[in-house]
């Protein structure tokens, strides 16, 4: 209440109108100017997407037939398919999915759950950030050291179970933070409901925080799969074969995979193997299509039921 | 400061506590807490935010063991027994002592799973619809909510939702009920009828009731613990208690002029 404040606030001694210049002409010019801006800014995305999607189907459409998904690779082109990479991609998304998601979902519990505010909670925490972030050829070589080489008498070398493996080390911390996300967003007063009336820290767990968080750790581990399922570069590290004339017989079966298949035939010389690469890229792209429309179809149940 | 509050009611004591300390971190939260609580009474907390009443009411469960920076300094006893003991189970505790909360938070399930929750996992043995039946009736909650036991308990009115918390929490026998804020969130109407029930209550409860609301403190309660609230060094508020007196006492011959102020209304 001090008069000599200079922004004291005195009523009767009003701001004159014609101190505002409100340049309204000029505010709607930048308006429209950056409205244009980010408009060519998504344009240019979908382009450049639609160009890709259209060379590949144009160059891929023709070669896909049911031959093509049961024939084992050949030096013929027009005689090569996909039979055992398909196969092999199958089988490291189910062994991937077997052990990641409940290491990782595991994981995510006891951090977000059980481990609150401890130092070693901080210490894995900040971990698996990093881990996140580390290139996926990494975990190719740690793949390589520790699946294929150290534990080859129970992996068998080389195998699918190596390679399902190092991929789900891969998406472990996808996994993990999307289950900690997804906990987080369940409301503190549940917990407190059930421990009010002496439920064990598990009891509350299972009971209600996890019934609620289930849809969304499910597309947590799918998105997280469906980027296992397009890596390469691990897969080629710790030995994928391009040419398997056989389907997996067991885990410690020698295998291929989509990527490995479309990276082989991308480096053949003869305009025949591309159209073979661009069919193989139709259907890890549908393959990839359809497990995010089952996340999205999760989440959208998750957010109806909330 | 505090009178001798069994005699003044004529009943024996539920809780009782001495020299009470509580801290988040190092920071001192309320300080000198001496209370005893009545047995089958209703004893009101009230005072501005920040004061505490909250945080004391969370210690008779031991709901605060689950923030870990929070400690508790001095004795609670409930029925002569330290309840922050070693050889006491802060589970076991919790199921004896009920809980009622600011918010409505009935799980996302069926009103009936809703109240039979809490004595399933407690093992219960018995016809498990009687229970339900029993403390819905308890809860005044029957009637309206018979028809339709297998609807989500989020789907009825928050006053409804605020009695079925209430029925979830006595279904399980408690002995005491703490009620923090339990009609902060429910129109008068609804707030009437949780005071009615609390009348109800208190038949075979002890309890605890933390309010903003002094008319609802005098209305319902027997006893009054009046907290305040001082501004630290660091910028932030730490409680005391005040004065506790037969809620007659403090709303009409109140022996602090903090206490005397603030019913009337002059701050707060």
């Amino acid at each position: 209440m001090t008069a000599t404040g200079p922004k004291a606030f005195i009523p009767d001694e009003g701001i004159a109108p014609d101190e505002f210049e409100p340049n309204l002409v000029g505010r709607y010019k930048l308006d429209k100017v950056f409205a244009y801006a980010s408009w060519a800014a998504t344009i240019i995305g979908l382009v450049v997407l639609a160009f890709l999607l259209i060379s590949t189907f144009a160059d891929g459409l023709p070669r896909l037939g049911s031959s093509f998904l049961t024939s084992f690779p050949s030096r013929n082109a027009g005689r090569a398919g996909i039979a055992s990479a398909l196969a092999g991609t199958v089988w490291l998304l189910l062994i991937t999915a077997a052990f990641a998601f409940p290491i990782g979902v595991g994981t995510g519990i006891y951090l977000q759950e059980f481990a609150t505010d401890s130092w070693f909670a901080k210490m894995v925490e900040v971990n698996i950030s990093n881990l996140a972030a580390v290139p996926s050829i990494i975990y190719g070589l740690l793949g390589l050291m520790v699946f294929v080489r150290i534990l080859e008498p129970i992996t068998g070398g080389r195998s699918v179970l190596a390679g399902g493996l190092t991929l789900a080390l891969l998406i472990l911390p996808v996994i993990i933070v999307a289950t900690r996300e997804t906990l987080k967003a369940i409301p503190d007063s549940l917990r407190i409901a059930g421990m009010a009336l002496g439920s064990t820290r598990w009891q509350v767990v299972r009971d209600h925080v996890l019934p609620l968080a289930l849809p969304g750790i499910l597309t947590g581990t799918i998105l997280g799969l469906s980027r296992a399922i397009g890596e390469t570069a691990p897969l080629i590290v710790i030995g994928a074969q391009t040419f398997v004339p056989f389907l997996p017989t067991g885990l410690r079966s020698s295998f291929s995979a989509l990527p490995i298949q479309i990276f082989n035939w991308t480096s053949r010389p003869q305009e025949a193997f591309h159209a073979n690469a661009a069919a193989a890229s139709i259907v890890l792209l549908v393959v990839l299509v359809s497990m995010n429309a089952v996340a999205i179809y999760l989440r959208n149940r998750f957010q109806q039921n909330r | 400061m505090h009178s001798n509050s069994a005699a003044a009611v004529g009943t024996s004591n539920a809780f009782h506590v001495e020299k009470g300390n509580y801290y988040y971190g190092s920071v001192l939260a309320v300080r000198d807490v001496f209370l005893e609580i009545p047995e089958k009474k209703i004893t009101a907390f009230i005072g501005p935010s920040g004061c505490g009443k909250s945080t004391v009411l969370r210690c008779f469960n031991r709901l605060n063991d689950l923030i870990p920076s929070a400690r508790v300094e001095g004795k609670i006893t409930y029925r002569g027994v330290d309840i922050y003991d070693k050889s006491v189970d802060a589970t076991e505790l919790r199921r004896r002592i009920g809980m009622v909360f600011q918010k409505p938070n009935p799980f996302p399930k069926s009103i009936y799973e809703n109240v039979a929750y809490g004595a399933r996992i407690n093992g219960y043995k018995g016809d498990m619809d009687v229970l339900v039946e029993r403390a819905l009736r308890g809860s005044a909650l029957w009637d309206e909510v018979k028809d339709k036991l297998k609807d989500s308990g989020l789907s009825i009115s928050g006053g409804q939702q605020q009695r079925l918390c209430i029925a979830r929490a006595i279904a399980i026998e408690p002995e005491v009920l703490l009620m923090d804020e339990p009609c902060s969130a429910l129109d008068p109407i609804s707030t009437l009828r949780v005071e009615e029930l609390m009348q109800e209550l208190k038949k075979h409860y002890t309890i605890i009731i933390v309010t903003h609301n002094m008319q609802q403190a005098s209305r319902v309660s027997d006893m009054t613990a009046f907290y305040n609230a001082q501004a630290t060094d660091k910028g932030g508020k730490m409680g005391y208690l005040v004065e506790y007196a037969p809620t007659q006492t403090i709303f009409n011959n109140p022996s602090q002029v903090a206490t005397q102020d603030y019913v009337s209304g002059r701050f707060g």
